[in-house]
């Protein structure tokens, strides 16, 4: 337990390191998420109740996009050098990999949200007529259920050739079901119609499905050729 | 001690593989010899557990749980992340073996191939040749007992090439099982002290010596064809 805990953070500190350096994940994800912003604020003349209603999709629909950057980069760069190799050989448990990629993407994306997310405020002229700091869980849990499941197959789709297709195509019908109580809870928080609390139910028994079977099949994943 | 029983390797159709049998003995240090193609680096991962042999098996010798921890594997590509020093490199993957916290052995790693444990460039701005050494490092910190290494003189100077080659030579009486692929017969004339030609996946032969590179017939500057 303490080699997965060693390994985990010795890999999620590598990641932040190395993110810190090369900027391949953050500057493209925050590029997208800003031109999301911008490109509908300015397409959409919405009034302040239009917005509280559509801006929730508008949100999860662009940190979804955003993060998928994200997710391909961190597997890129094992892919590079052959790193990933001199993993598979080592006596480190394979999931000790997995959760320091998942936690290094969660923190990447969970900053993503915190510059983003207040420039929709102002973009879309948003006040929130519910529980506003429900939407710090909402984030927090939405984002674990896009990274856990975008993590995984992304190293599913690692060695195919068309990889930058196959991890969309493989993430968002997964993702539906979470997404729908992302925007559910988020849009009931913007609105003050209706109760966030059973999709917030939802996305924590989601994010524990996933997290587990992620955690399950990852090992061969990983090994497989 | 290592074995292989009959291994063979399909990819697909081809077979980079085939029904290979030979031992490999502490102490020892074989050289493998062949054609572009011929099966040898697809040996080497078999021996390393980054590919499952399609028939055949790999048999060790000692505890099996203890495995991944006994092979060091040194392959074409460098197998270490360009965004970080050495030491950082190296501190990574000793996180991956257990000896994070021993960085006297990765510093002596560092100095046993003649490189500057001190130096704060990044890897990406290393040249081929240190890298190459680099490499080697990263593979003999955690003091693996069987060493495969796929080209290890590669991009390496004359000089360079004789140490790395005194060092192969030091590791091998200090009983460990050495596997080199190399198409530079004189880089290990007087450290293996077996030879073994691979064409299209079969051995061909064995030798002692560097005999096995001559049946192949060395061309220009001893490099075996």
């Amino acid at each position: 337990m303490s080699q997965l805990f060693d390994i985990t953070r010795a890999t999620l500190a590598k990641d932040l390191r190395l993110e810190w350096r090369s900027k391949d994940a953050t500057n493209g994800m925050l590029f997208f998420s800003l031109l999301v912003v911008v490109v509908f604020s300015f397409t959409f003349d919405f009034t302040a109740e239009d917005a509280r209603r559509i801006t929730g999709g508008l949100i999860w629909m662009a940190f979804l996009f955003a993060s998928t950057m994200a997710l391909n980069q961190s597997w890129l760069r094992e892919l590079r050098n052959q790193v990933l190799d001199a993993f598979r050989c080592s006596p480190a448990p394979p999931n000790a990999l997995f959760l320091g990629k998942t936690i290094g993407n969660f923190i990447f994306v969970c900053l993503l949200e915190a510059v983003v997310a207040p420039l929709f405020v102002v973009f879309f002229n948003l006040r929130a007529l519910g529980d506003t700091p429900l939407l710090i869980l909402v984030f927090l849990l939405g984002t674990w259920a896009l990274i856990v499941n975008g993590t995984f197959f992304a190293a599913m789709s690692l060695r195919t050739r068309s990889r930058e297709l196959m991890l969309p195509l493989l993430l968002f019908p997964v993702s539906v079901p979470a997404l729908l109580a992302m925007v559910g809870a988020t849009t009931a928080i913007f609105t003050g119609e209706g109760s966030p609390s059973l999709p917030l139910k939802f996305l924590t028994v989601y994010d524990i499905v996933f997290t587990t079977i992620s955690l399950l099949l990852f090992e061969t994943v990983l090994h497989a050729e | 001690m290592v074995q292989l029983q009959q291994v063979t390797k399909l990819f697909g159709r081809f077979a980079a593989l085939r029904s290979v049998s030979a031992e490999f003995s502490s102490g020892r240090c074989y050289a493998i010899f062949g054609e572009n193609g011929a099966g040898k680096s697809t040996l080497l991962r078999v021996i390393a557990g980054l590919a499952r042999p399609t028939s055949g098996k790999v048999v060790f010798d000692g505890p099996p749980e203890m495995l991944r921890q006994r092979i060091g594997y040194v392959a074409h590509a460098s197998m270490l992340y360009d965004e970080l020093t050495a030491m950082e490199n190296l501190r990574y993957f000793g996180a991956l073996y257990g000896i994070k916290k021993e960085e006297q052995k990765m510093v002596a790693a560092i100095r046993a191939v003649g490189l500057d444990p001190g130096l704060e460039r990044h890897v990406g701005d290393y040249s081929q040749g240190m890298r190459q050494r680099l490499s080697l490092a990263r593979t003999l910190m955690h003091g693996p007992e069987i060493l495969l290494l796929d080209e290890p003189f590669s991009n390496l100077d004359v000089a360079s090439a004789r140490d790395i080659a005194a060092l192969i030579k030091t590791l091998r009486d200090e009983g460990k099982t050495i596997l080199v692929v190399t198409h530079q017969v004189t880089h290990v004339e007087g450290v293996a002290d077996y030879s073994l030609l691979f064409s299209q996946g079969q051995l061909l032969r064995s030798e002692a010596g560097t005999a096995a590179a001559r049946v192949a017939g060395p061309t220009r500057e001893g490099v075996a064809s």
